[in-house]
Parts: structure tokens; sequence; C-alpha cells
């Protein structure tokens, strides 16, 4: 085929390059801007170099909120991957009961992320919230606002209650995608429940669940609005994650070069752990 | 191998069948012999898949009885009836090798690894595969996926029958015939009872001794392929057998004479029966004879198709086809004559045996 060499077609890519400059590259530039330099204010600025960066990774405050991140994804994945597979394989496939459960599926994320902390916050008091006034009333000592322990219970079955359908939808479309000729001829092969799921549900699934770890990992790695509703990252710090922490410096403290160098390190690791995954996950499916 | 009875089978896919039209496959009573070779041909819908899942096991009849060897199978699964099927479009274990995939119904029978072992490798040799065995089977072409589907049947050398429901669909032109003719050498060779789906006359005809034509849940004829053609039983076999189909125009019978419009054609012998009814005269194009004598017809169109030509026409009003060789010319003043061998005689559609 000849190809048609025209150069003004290059005009046509402007509008989406000047819509991308003012809604990326520019404020991440300004964050990049604010990360190596200082201020004592009056808008005058002089250079520092990489000394945030330095600052940010000596500091015990970044790193134990770090830690506090990385654990929090990790228990997410663990419950939400594995319960939404379970809830996905045991919804109907066909029948009434089919868009019945999507639309109970789908309920959870159509609630704004505030309302789902403010609706936590209030569930879990022990005073007037059924969830903390009930499991007082049946003995346990629970108190998300002074026990830490109760706290990340709280924030975690909150995320868990809130994101485990975005896995199930996912999930549940990987296998209804699956046709029937698969099931027939597993049957025919003899093969066992767990042999039907090993070898057929899941491989089946796995571009799905790729999807579901990808965006479970980093919206979970970035989770603010709920834990700053529900305990404000308390009791103490103990559930001040990075992106806390990250606003807590900025405007709680206005310390503006020190927040943009933790921004760009905490982007950095953010882009490395989801490339990570991306890598180990595909790596199965370059395997031939 | 086994012989396949199928008593009465009668099938309704919804819950409360009432009249005929309710069932997708109304009644069928007939055999397959052991170690025959069987194609069930027709067109979509018309329910030769449901027959294959009921005797697969994959479907439950609402009626009738399925023997294998005399033994009554109707209500068990599908493993205990230890039946192998090949699907339209290739199923394998994705993550597995291709002798894994090929091990898969023997370990999940229990089978013991040595004796696994043999049985896969003699299959990887039956079907060709054995180049490939180690390679994941994700990464093959879809006639070698294919192939370990086939080979996943007959790995287990006690199947009672290996059934395919259409399975060469997604395979290339090129690739059919190959597949075709290993098929039919495994039939040689090992005697497997097969039956075979299709919608594609050609493959039907090329793979099977005994075609079984089905149409609206009903078998309409079993026979040779060349029974089938020569001797449609039901003018939907004249039709859908044979390119193009068998021509089926109205008439009047009178004796040993048809009438058709202004003309009368001389049939080989006079109707036996049953002559009531609806009265069509068939004949395939390739015994319609164009040439200088006979009764006038207007061509309308003539499709070169390359070994031979075919010949559009009109005939007492009615389209009709007719087949000529590649080299014969087309008349001027075309007439035609229909080859008293060619010409079936149908009351209500079915066909009426022709005396002497």
């Amino acid at each position: 085929m000849e190809r048609t060499w025209n150069n003004k077609a290059w005009f046509m890519v402007l509008p989406v390059l000047l819509l991308v400059a003012f809604s990326a590259i520019i404020p991440l530039m300004t964050v990049v801007n604010y990360s190596v330099q200082d201020t004592f204010g009056n808008n005058v600025f002089f250079w520092a170099g990489s000394e945030w960066f330095e600052e940010i990774l000596h500091s015990d405050r970044f790193w134990e909120a770090m830690g506090r991140n990385l654990v929090f994804s990790a228990i997410i994945l663990i419950i939400e991957i594995p319960l939404g597979i379970f809830i996905a394989l045991n919804m109907p496939k066909k029948g009434w009961g089919v868009p019945v459960c999507l639309v109970l599926m789908a309920l959870p994320l159509l609630i704004p992320w505030n309302v789902v902390g403010t609706i936590w916050q209030v569930f879990g008091r022990v005073d007037i919230g059924l969830l903390g006034y009930s499991l007082r009333a049946l003995g346990f000592d629970y108190n998300y606002v002074n026990d830490p322990f109760d706290a990340w219970v709280t924030v975690i079955v909150m995320d868990v209650w809130h994101w485990t359908s975005l896995v199930v939808l996912l999930c549940y479309a990987g296998l209804v995608s699956i046709p029937d000729a698969y099931y027939q001829a597993a049957k025919i092969d003899g093969a066992s429940r767990w042999a039907i799921f090993r070898y057929i549900q899941l491989p089946k699934m796995n571009r799905v669940l790729l999807i579901a770890v990808l965006l479970r990992f980093m919206d979970s790695f970035m989770i603010y609005t709920e834990p700053f509703v529900v305990t404000g990252g308390g009791p103490g710090n103990t559930t001040t994650f990075l992106s806390i922490d990250l606003v807590k410096l900025a405007i709680g403290e206005f310390n503006l070069g020190e927040a943009a160098a933790m921004s760009i390190v905490y982007f950095l690791i953010i882009m490395l752990l989801s490339w990570v995954f991306y890598t180990v996950m595909t790596a199965y499916d370059a395997e031939r | 191998m086994a012989r396949i009875d199928c008593n009465h089978i009668r099938h309704a896919y919804g819950p409360h069948p009432k009249s005929d039209k309710d069932y997708a496959l109304k009644e069928v009573h007939h055999a397959f012999e052991d170690g025959g070779a069987y194609a069930l041909l027709g067109p979509s819908g018309c329910g030769k898949t449901t027959l294959l899942n009921i005797i697969s096991g994959l479907l439950y009849p609402s009626h009738g009885e399925l023997l294998f060897d005399g033994k009554d199978v109707t209500n068990l699964s599908t493993q205990e009836r230890n039946i192998a099927q090949v699907f339209q479009f290739p199923v394998i274990y994705d993550t597995m090798t291709v002798y894994d995939n090929l091990a898969f119904p023997l370990r999940n029978r229990g089978v013991p690894e040595p004796d696994v072992d043999r049985k896969v490798r003699e299959t990887l040799e039956m079907t060709g595969l054995a180049d490939m065995a180690k390679r994941k089977a994700r990464g093959l072409t879809a006639d070698q996926k294919q192939k370990i589907s086939l080979g996943r049947g007959l790995v287990r050398s006690d199947v009672n029958a290996i059934l395919f429901d259409e399975p060469l669909t997604v395979i290339d032109p090129h690739m059919k015939w190959v597949l075709r003719s290993q098929l039919k050498q495994l039939h040689r060779r090992f005697g497997f009872t097969m039956v075979y789906v299709t919608h594609d006359q050609t493959e039907a005809l090329t793979f099977a001794e005994n075609v079984v034509v089905m149409y609206e849940g009903e078998i309409v004829q079993i026979g040779s392929p060349a029974e089938l053609f020569e001797r449609p039983k039901h003018t939907f076999v004249g039709y859908f057998i044979g390119s193009p189909g068998m021509n089926v125009m109205p008439v009047a019978v009178e004796g040993r004479n048809a009438r058709l419009g202004s003309q009368t054609i001389e049939l080989p012998g006079a109707p036996k029966a049953g002559t009531s009814g609806v009265i069509e005269l068939g004949i395939r194009p390739e015994y319609v004879r164009l040439g200088a004598s006979g009764m006038p017809v207007a061509i309308r169109k003539v499709e070169d198709i390359g070994r031979h030509k075919v010949v559009r026409a009109s005939f007492e009003g009615r389209d009709i086809a007719a087949i000529v060789g590649e080299d014969e010319d087309i008349p001027a003043d075309p007439k035609i004559a229909f080859d008293p061998a060619g010409i079936n005689i149908y009351a209500d559609s079915w066909r009426v045996e022709i005396g002497g």
C-alpha cells in the first residue's frame, strides 16, 4: 500500500497534546519544580537540589507510612482477590438472578468515596453506630477511635466492602466469556471441580485478574478519602498512610518542597510496583 | 467401541412440551452400528447437535432410551458413558503442554502414570503431534488444537464412541481435507464408532459410510452418499444435497405421464401408490439434458464454475437448473429433456416408488 505523508496531520494531535499538557504534564512539572527548591515565603525561591529527597528518604515518618501502605495493600489483595473470585464463581450464570446480583455488586461502587467513609464512620461508632454498638453489646471491646487494631480492622473491612465488587465484576466478565464447550469437554474428560477451576476458569480469567490486581493495588496504595474520614489517620499515626501524610505535610505544615519530593517518590514507587506486578503476571502469557 | 441404539428418543428444551412443534427432536429411532462411521447432516437447528449431546450425555432426553451394546445408559452421566466428543471450536487446556492435555482424561480417572505415558505416546503418534509434545497447547494453530481435542478422546482406548460436532468449522480449507482424510484413516485402522455432525454435505459425504439426514427434528433419510444423491426420500434431501440442489416442480400424474403446464413428461413407470396430496417431480440438474430437442426453456443465466456450467433457466414459468459440461455449447434455441433414470416422484414431500 502506498503511504501518504502529510505533516499537517500533526496539527490534529495538537488539541490532545494541549489537554494532556495542562492536565498532567504541567502540574507534574510544578511538583518537580517545588521538589528542588526551597522558600521562606514572599514567593522567593532558591535552589535546594536533592536536599528534600534526601530528607524524605532518611525520614522515619516516611518509611513508617510506607510500611503501613505496603501492609495495607497486601492485606487488601490477599482478601479481595480470592474473595472476588469466590463470589464470581458462585454467581448465577443465567436467569433472573443475574441482574439482581449485578446490581447488588455494583451498588458499593456507585457510592462516592467520602460517603463510604461517612457511612462506616457512623456505622462503627460505639454510641450510635449499628456495628460498634452491636459489637459492644456482644461483649467485644471494640473502639476504632482508641484502638489501633480496631481502626485497622474497620478500614480494611470498609475497603473490602467497597471494592471487592470490582474484582467480582471483572472475574464474572471473564467467567461468562468461557464457551460452554469447555465445561462439556471437561465433563467428558472426567475433570473434578477443582481441575475445572485450575485448568479452565483460572487461565481464562488471567487477563481480567491482572487488571483487577493492578487496579486494586494502585487504588489501595493511594487510599486517602475513606480512612481520612473514618480515622483521620489515627489513633496516633497508626492509620496515617502516605497520602494522608502527604496532605498533612503539604497543607497542614505547608512544607511544599518536602511534600513535592514525597509526591515524586510516592509516584515512582506506585509505578515501579505496578510494573513489577504487570511483568510478573504477563510473563506467564509470553511463555510458549 | 459399542453399538448405540436410540429407542424412540424425543427431546424438548422447554419444560412442558404440548405439540410436535415444542420438540427439538421429534422422534429418533435408529441404531448406530459398532464401528460404523456416521454423519448427521442437516441445516442449523434441525436437531443434530441435540441428538449428539443426548448420545454423549450432556443432555438427557425427555422421552425414550439410549442403549450402548444393549445396556441402558439413558440416565448415566457423561463420564460413566465413556464417550469422547470433539467440539466445533477446539477445546484445549491453555496452561498445559500438549502431552499434559492428552494425559488429562487419564489422570482424572486415576490411571497409573506408566500407563498414562504409554497411552499418551501412542496417541501422539496416532495424531501426528509427537514433535510438539512438550509445547504449550495455547501456541498451536487451530487444526493442531483440534487434533489435541481429538487426541483426548483417542487416548482412552475403551471409549464407546467418538462424537464430532462440526469439528472443522474453524479449520482452514486446505487443512480440512488433511484432517478429514486422517480421520478416515483412523477409522479404518482402529474401527471406532464415529458420529460426525455437520451441515456441510461435502464433509458428510466424504467422511461417512452412512449419512443420516435430519430435518426439523426428524431423520428423513439414512443412506450411502450415492443413495442420497440418486434417490432422495424427501424433497428436503434433494434440495440439501447436491449443488445446485434438486429441481422440484409440482405436476399432475396420469399413469406413466406427468403433466406440467402444457408439457407432458414421460415417467420411467407408473407411481405405485399414494398419488394423492401434493405431487411433485424431482430431478437433479445432472439429469436435465440441454439440447436441440425436447421441451422449450428460456435461459436466464449461465454460471461457469470450473469443471462444469450451471444453466439457470425458466421452464413453464418455474426456475430450473441444469448442469452441462465445460466444453458443451449452449444452443440458441434451447430445449431440455429429463433423463428417466433421474426422475423421482414425491407425494407430500415424501418419495413414491415408481413401478417398472
